[in-house]
């Protein structure tokens, strides 16, 4: 069975992860275009190689971040999100009735 | 052994139709009126009707590798109309009508054999979409019911009625299902096309696309530049990573899918039979093999590997619909590159270039597309870019207007 580290369980088999899509940046949504909202949630980076995806250990529910490439499915590493999600978000509502 | 078979075998002038064959490779011109990316079903079919109803011959077809050698050769051969949405059922049905009489068309026979495909439902929630999908497809004029249990049992005698502790609830029976050689559909039309004049260059890679103003002038190949008028790209698996050498992006997300197949035995099984539940699907070829087909990866890969857990998984549910199979020896495996897209209907028709026309998002439902797929593509290249009113619903910028068509009835294995 293929292995994945864990950030927070170790070493774990990868069918007790479940892959959660590619970490993006959200555009403020009170503020981006239709087209600049369909591109954040429909398009992914699409080169082969090295991409940065969310992932979830299933049986703790703890979702982190794997650096894997896709071509040759080699996993180069795994962190937890507080490495790039430092800051708190604020979801603003909008002004403006949608 | 037939006395008719023998006097073939000893025959010198067989095979009779010395045409059969394609043309030997001939050299790359500089300049095509169109150039076709990609030598599967999708591509040589566009030449085909480009060449046959619309009388454009000048038309290259581009292979890396070589013909019918990618995702057409590695479907389940699978052909079926029982869609859930208007638009899906509309286009697929369509495909269904052209592939019956394809082996006439072609004088060559790709083996289209209509047995039926039945759907399994082991849920209330299956049983109401299966009902949905029965009335819709009865409303465009396919062929499909809801049938019981018991109905079921008569059908297919050999089928385990409680898989894995899911008791069958309901079927749904969909007598315009079929299943024909791949490969001889791809073959059917390349000949068809190349005798008509179009070219097919195989192992000919398209390595960039090369573009001005707005407008696609031509590709850049591992033989040289070829200038085209108009270029389609029917590429599959490796559809997004071609639209961005020619300059825009495509909502599609590659995942593998593994299917594989037993050693031949005599015939038992006519339906195609797949379960919504188990994720799999099973069907007996006109040679006796037992094809078993699923779902794809749980995560996205541009590798067509093989992964154990997945064979594991794909070999129970199948052991678990037809116990006597665990006693049966596979052949082989393999997987092919499914570009999928988040709505699971294809994306068909104009792009961000003016003459640069796109057949892509296949995902695991291309094969059964082929014959329409070639015809609406020759019709919108034929037309100078009049998208003919059966693709409109699955154009690229549906995605950008939030106006996706979400076919929840892509998938047999699934839903």
């Amino acid at each position: 069975m293929k292995i994945m580290n864990c950030p927070l369980n170790g070493p774990r088999n990868i069918s007790e992860f479940v892959y959660g899509g590619q970490v993006k940046t959200m555009p403020d949504h009170t503020l981006s275009s239709d087209s600049a909202w369909a591109e954040y949630v429909f398009y992914e980076k699409t080169e082969i190689g090295l991409v940065l995806e969310w992932w979830l250990h299933s049986p703790s529910s703890y979702w982190f971040i794997a650096e894997r490439h896709n071509g040759s499915d080699e996993i180069t590493r795994t962190f937890a999100p507080e490495a790039i999600f430092c800051d708190r978000v604020d979801f603003k509502t909008s002004e403006v009735p949608v | 052994m037939p006395l008719g078979l023998l006097k073939y075998g000893i025959n010198s002038d067989y095979p009779f139709d010395k045409e059969a064959d394609l043309p030997p490779p001939a050299d790359l011109k500089a300049q095509y009126d169109v150039v076709i990316i990609g030598g599967g079903g999708h591509g040589v079919a566009t030449a085909y009707y480009l060449a046959k109803y619309h009388g454009i011959t000048n038309v290259a077809v581009l292979e890396k590798g070589y013909l019918g050698g990618g995702n057409t050769a590695r479907n389940t051969a699978v052909i079926r109309s029982n869609y859930l949405t208007p638009e899906g059922v509309k286009f697929y049905s369509a495909s269904v009508k052209l592939f019956e009489n394809l082996s006439n068309e072609f004088d060559f026979n790709i083996m289209y054999s209509q047995r039926g495909q039945l759907t399994l439902a082991h849920t209330d929630a299956t049983v109401r979409s299966f009902r949905q999908r029965a009335e819709v497809n009865k409303h465009y004029g396919g062929r499909t019911e809801l049938i019981s249990p018991s109905d079921i049992a008569k059908l297919v005698p050999t089928l385990n009625l409680n898989p894995a502790n899911l008791p069958v609830l309901a079927g749904l029976w969909h007598r315009d299902g079929a299943t024909a050689r791949h490969d001889a559909v791809a073959w059917g039309y390349a000949r068809g096309a190349t005798q008509r004049g179009v070219e097919l260059h195989q192992l000919t890679e398209v390595t960039d696309v090369l573009t001005h103003g707005g407008r696609v002038t031509g590709v850049q190949t591992n033989r040289g530049v070829v200038n085209a008028g108009v270029v389609v790209q029917a590429v599959a698996g490796h559809s997004a990573l071609l639209a961005q050498k020619a300059g825009f992006k495509l909502p599609l997300v590659a995942y593998p899918l593994q299917a594989m197949v037993t050693l031949p035995v005599k015939p038992f099984l006519t339906p195609l039979v797949s379960s919504s539940a188990l994720h799999c699907y099973v069907q007996q070829t006109s040679r006796g093999e037992i094809v078993f087909g699923g779902g794809s990866d749980p995560y996205p890969l541009y590798n067509s590997r093989s992964s154990l857990p997945l064979k594991e998984s794909l070999i129970a549910s199948a052991v678990e619909m037809f116990p006597f199979l665990s006693e049966m020896r596979l052949l082989r495996q393999w997987a092919g590159i499914t570009d999928m897209t988040s709505d699971y209907s294809p994306i068909m028709g104009l792009t961000p270039l003016e003459n640069y026309y796109i057949d892509a998002g296949w995902g695991t439902w291309g094969f059964k597309a082929t014959p329409i797929c070639g015809k609406t593509m020759a019709e919108l290249v034929a037309s100078g870019g009049k998208v003919p009113e059966l693709i409109q619903p699955f154009e690229l910028d549906r995605f950008s207007r939030f106006k996706q068509v979400n076919e929840m009835g892509a998938t047999a294995a699934s839903h």
